[in-house]
């Protein structure tokens, strides 16, 4: 146990970079992912068609190919940045939110019909009838789905550590190195932290789902 | 009950048609429906007249001919279709209230977001219709609180929020509870009373009696007749509709 109350401050740094990354990550891959989930059901095929081929392409490939074409591909072709943390951003939000895109589908598509037709039917238009009406039912119903992405989220943040961003997972694999004799300590140490963070979002998403049931 | 003088064509449909798949839903219809008229629609199921109402304001779309409002053709897609979506009522079978807002909520969403309306005269507009309808205690309630009758009313009130040109009414009592059906029929009469022209699709023939202008007949996904109430309950001059009111009078 030494070997963690000794390296608190590490493990403290690791939490707060897993935090971070898992918070900017999470909120870009919401507004992308609602974006594209939007897309999927507009009357406009083109727009269909990109969200639906963004989609299949992040979601049936590894996050790791996600990190290698953010943190090696991207610099290639131009797009450079200071921080390998840019790069874990990027990949972490675009994988994400493909995941999102189809929970937000799947909500939408739970909403009855008749309430889009309904908003159709006093002159709504496309726009209005998506944000007024149907993404605040689907939204309810989404909530659940979504806050387990975001756990997986906190979790695949950790692939990050193998690209040269020091968050949780990478302090942890340090630590492992330095101290051979307490590797099992170390990492259940590691484990505690990411616990730390997930569980408390376990137990919004029981709740959450409790509260916004919308009687029909 | 002809209390008022129809005026001018408000909605022409001139040889419209739609398959579905290989059913032919609708053929060649054509129907002129004037200012102030109350058309009553009626028919066996799977006649076509749910989706003849649909396709007024392109809920459904068509596959050729026109329909036109207030000598608009309606476009295909876009903000043209919405703003004359604005213009038409739509009152569903399943009243499709929006689940997540208020009745009042329900009846101002429109007027505020569509045209522009400042909420305090929104809000003053729907307390004025809900009274209208009966349900203006039930305001700050949900729609699920409410029984189907006052659903309805409430979903009228929100199709005459947006002071629509022509009020379309798809079944609107076959989703209700047998003593809820006259409470929504008073207000659908009143409002005929008024002037409001209105297409009804409807299996309530004592509605049709006392409040149609007219009474069209489906059958098929054809208009089989088209006659005044009077003439097509006491004469109906096709088979088609004899057998269907033949029908109705052993129940």
């Amino acid at each position: 146990m030494d070997v963690i109350f000794e390296n608190l401050p590490l493990y403290w740094e690791g939490f707060l970079r897993t935090l971070f990354l898992s918070v900017v990550s999470g909120i870009f891959a919401l507004i992308l992912g609602t974006l594209l989930a939007a897309a999927r059901v507009s009357p406009v095929a083109a727009l269909r068609g990109f969200s639906t081929v963004y989609v299949e392409i992040l979601r049936n490939t590894p996050l790791t190919i996600a990190f290698f074409f953010a943190a090696v591909v991207l610099p290639r072709i131009g797009v450079k940045f200071e921080q390998f943390e840019i790069a874990a951003i990027i990949a972490l939000s675009t994988y994400t939110a493909a995941f999102i895109a189809e929970a937000v589908r799947s909500g939408v598509n739970s909403v009855p019909v008749g309430q889009a037709e309904a908003a159709r039917s006093i002159g709504m238009k496309f726009g209005q009838v998506l944000s007024l009406i149907i993404l605040p039912q689907a939204l309810r119903t989404v909530i659940p789905p979504l806050i387990n992405i975001l756990i997986a989220l906190v979790k695949n943040s950790s692939v990050a550590g193998a690209f040269f961003v020091l968050e949780l997972f990478g302090y942890g694999r340090q630590l492992a190195n330095a101290n051979g004799d307490a590797v099992i300590t170390v990492l259940l140490g590691t484990a505690f932290f990411y616990l730390l963070l997930t569980v408390p979002l376990g137990i919004l998403a029981n709740t959450v789902e409790r509260k916004v049931a919308i009687a029909r | 009950m002809t209390t008022h003088v129809p005026g001018d064509t408000l909605v022409s449909l001139n040889a419209v048609n739609k398959h579905y798949g290989q059913l032919h839903v609708l053929k060649d219809i054509n129907l002129q429906v004037r200012k102030g008229e109350v058309v009553v629609v009626i028919g066996p199921s799977g006649s076509g007249k749910s989706t003849l109402c649909r396709a007024i304001n392109r809920l459904e779309t068509i596959e050729g001919g026109t329909i036109s409002i207030d000598g608009k053709v309606l476009p295909e897609e876009g903000k043209e279709l919405a703003q004359l979506r604005a213009d038409v009522g739509m009152v569903f079978q399943s009243f499709n209230l929006f689940a997540h807002k208020t009745i009042l909520e329900n009846v101002t969403l429109g007027p505020i977001k569509v045209k522009g309306v400042s909420k305090a005269a929104a809000e003053k507009d729907a307390m004025a219709l809900l009274e209208r309808v009966g349900v203006g205690h039930q305001a700050p309630k949900l729609p699920a609180q409410l029984s189907g009758g006052q659903q309805q009313r409430v979903a009228i009130a929100r199709a005459l929020a947006m002071k629509p040109k022509v009020m379309l009414f798809d079944e609107p009592t076959s989703a209700l509870d047998p003593e809820m059906i006259n409470e929504v029929l008073d207000v659908m009469v009143q409002l005929a009373k008024e002037g409001m022209t209105m297409i009804v699709v409807t299996h309530e023939m004592g509605f049709a009696r006392k409040a149609a202008d007219r009474v069209v007949f489906m059958a098929d996904g054809q208009i089989v007749e088209d006659a005044t109430p009077e003439e097509f309950f006491t004469n109906p001059k096709s088979d088609r509709a004899k057998d269907f009111l033949s029908k109705l009078l052993t129940h």
